[in-house]
């Protein structure tokens, strides 16, 4: 009796897991290969089309212009968002710093709005003439034009801008982590040797926060590839002239908008391969480096 | 001895370089003040517009020029976008959804996401390995892999245009089953289940009465995490649901934004009305939670 009540208990508990996930991730993963091989109009019609879904995506312009927009996107996040949160984080660690976890939850701050509502706020930010961006910068710049067009000319600038406040603080607290276990006695022993500041952040602080820095890398591709709200509702949709197209946005106009579950699904397998291109990438980098 | 050397090396290194050294602590610390008021400025521009009149929205930067306090005409301030918000806009409703939802998800996550961890950390069964495992694999999948699919099972399953569709497919995400199998493996001895079992005690009092307190700090944070995740969710609710009085406030909001575009005091008033709850809950929670993340282990 006992044994039986033993050998029954770990799948109660894992029911939740094994039911949810079977039924809202195993199931639509199948379906999503199946789908992605036809042509839909909504959930309920569809047509076999083999590996045309595929094909025309390889030939589709809005396709190539929204992996382009994403991906110079992403370029940012990693080369801009990511060099800021470190060097934020740099100055956050020096010791005795007055206010440091005041500054770190101010930091942090913008990470506990939703992206909607993030969108929301720079949407108005943004505005020619009434935005506060433009009234400042026409303020400190003389000849500025307040009616400069963020959101008509410049959108990619204007997506990077709010994406910088919205993450380089989120970004910055795993970076204050992983400085904060670089263990003080290798960065005085650097000094002991006479190492200048620039050589001791080389040879003794980056490869300690190496692998952090090259999961927050991952982290933030991921997020990139993925960035569909923000732009949708800064933009009130993908902008003039698509300029703030992004897969997802993409993914999302086509299968819910134009009814298309099937090219939606292709869309979503060709991001999916890509985003586990970078999570291979970089456990081979962690691997490599604890070798 | 080890005095006089720890003072040397003290002499050696951490001789004020004067001038040099005080400019730099003067750089960093206006570097870091310079980047937090850059971080708050939004949130002040969006309190302030929407306590503006609209004439007043046009003629200040923030908040509007008269001779009270501070130089500030306090007087001018206007709750008018607030009463709108409330009456026309229906706010109240979709602040209702909102919570409600929210609340669900992150109790039924929780609860899903802690069972599982538990049977992973603690219990012994066939295919445990293998299954630890295929957790860690689907925390690769990206979520818009299944947005389209997932869809078409909702349908199938005939769950559109209901809650059901938002809170069951979050029932017990992969990452929280992570989450909770790691605090579990460390924060809970297997000694303590034993002598319980001895006692006569059910898997699910056990779970409940010695296992879920123990783990309280990561409870905690996971409840926040899951609130915070589904309070802010757009792309789910916007796709699932249809009925507008069903929305919740990340929709509403976003709609609120098409219709009355030019209505910046209301659509800043209904983004204050959305951010300040969950920003009120994790600044009141903060302090319990890093308490609770330290008794916790102390105590365990």
């Amino acid at each position: 009796m006992k044994s039986v009540r033993m050998a029954l208990a770990p799948w109660l508990f894992l029911a939740p897991y094994l039911v949810t996930t079977g039924v809202f991730m195993i199931w639509p993963l199948a379906i999503s290969f199946d789908l992605s091989f036809k042509q839909t109009f909504g959930p309920g019609h569809e047509v076999w089309v083999g590996w045309e879904n595929f094909q025309f995506l390889l030939r589709d312009p809005l396709f190539w212009k929204a992996a382009r927009n994403t991906a110079i996107f992403a370029a940012c996040s990693v080369f801009i968002q990511l060099p800021l949160s470190l060097g934020l984080a740099m100055l956050l660690n020096r010791p005795q710093l007055w206010g440091r976890d005041v500054l770190r939850l101010v930091f942090f701050s913008p990470s506990l709005v939703g992206l909607v509502f993030v969108g929301v706020l720079f949407s108005m930010l943004f505005e020619k003439r009434t935005g506060l961006l433009n009234r400042v910068l026409a303020a400190m710049i003389p000849g500025f034009d307040v009616d400069f067009a963020w959101l008509e000319s410049y959108v990619m600038a204007a997506l990077v801008l709010a994406a910088l406040w919205l993450y380089v603080g989120f970004n910055m607290v795993y970076f204050l982590a992983a400085l904060q276990n670089v263990p003080a006695e290798l960065v005085e022993a650097a000094m002991l040797d006479g190492a200048s500041p620039w050589q001791r952040f080389r040879h003794v602080v980056v490869p300690e926060i190496l692998p952090v820095a090259s999961f927050v890398v991952l982290l933030s591709l991921i997020g990139s590839f993925q960035l569909f709200e923000l732009p949708f509702i800064l933009l009130n949709g993908s902008g003039p002239d698509n300029q703030g197209l992004t897969i997802v946005m993409y993914l999302y106009s086509t299968g819910f908008v134009t009814g298309d579950l099937g090219y939606a699904s292709a869309i979503g397998w060709v991001l999916s391969l890509l985003l586990m291109v970078f999570a291979a990438g970089q456990r081979w980098l962690v691997r490599r480096l604890e070798q | 001895m080890a005095c006089a050397e720890a003072g040397a090396v003290k002499g050696k290194f951490f001789v004020p370089r004067g001038v040099v050294q005080l400019l730099g602590k003067i750089f960093v610390y206006i570097v870091l003040w310079a980047a937090a008021v850059v971080t708050l400025v939004p949130f002040l521009w969006m309190v302030a517009a929407a306590l503006k009149s609209r004439e007043d929205f046009f003629r200040s930067l923030f908040l509007p020029e008269g001779g009270g306090l501070f130089g500030v005409a306090w007087e001018r301030l206007t709750l008018e976008n607030f009463n709108r918000l409330f009456g026309q806009g229906n706010i109240a409703m979709h602040i209702v959804n909102s919570a409600f939802l929210s609340s669900a998800t992150a109790l039924g996550a929780t609860l899903g996401s802690a069972m599982g961890g538990y049977a992973l950390a603690k219990l012994h069964f066939a295919g445990r390995g293998f299954l630890m495992g295929f957790v860690l694999w689907s925390l690769v999948i990206p979520g818009t892999l299944l947005l389209a699919p997932g869809y078409k099972v909702l349908f199938d399953l005939n769950l559109l245009n209901t809650y059901w569709a938002l809170i069951l497919p979050a029932l017990a995400p992969a990452f929280g089953v992570f989450l909770f199998r790691q605090a579990m493996v460390n924060a809970v001895p297997d000694s303590v289940i034993e002598s319980a079992r001895m006692d006569g005690a059910g898997e699910f009092r056990i779970f409940f009465t010695i296992i879920l307190p123990l783990v309280r700090p990561m409870v905690g944070a996971f409840l926040m995490i899951t609130f915070l995740g589904t309070w802010n969710n757009f792309i789910s609710p916007q796709i699932v649901l249809q009925s507008p009085e069903m929305m919740p406030l990340s929709v509403a909001i976003s709609q609120l934004r098409g219709i009355y575009s030019q209505d910046y005091g209301l659509i800043m008033a209904g983004t204050l009305v959305s951010i300040a709850p969950v920003m009120v809950l994790f600044l009141l929670l903060q302090k319990e939670f890093i308490s609770g993340l330290t008794s916790g282990s102390v105590k365990g």
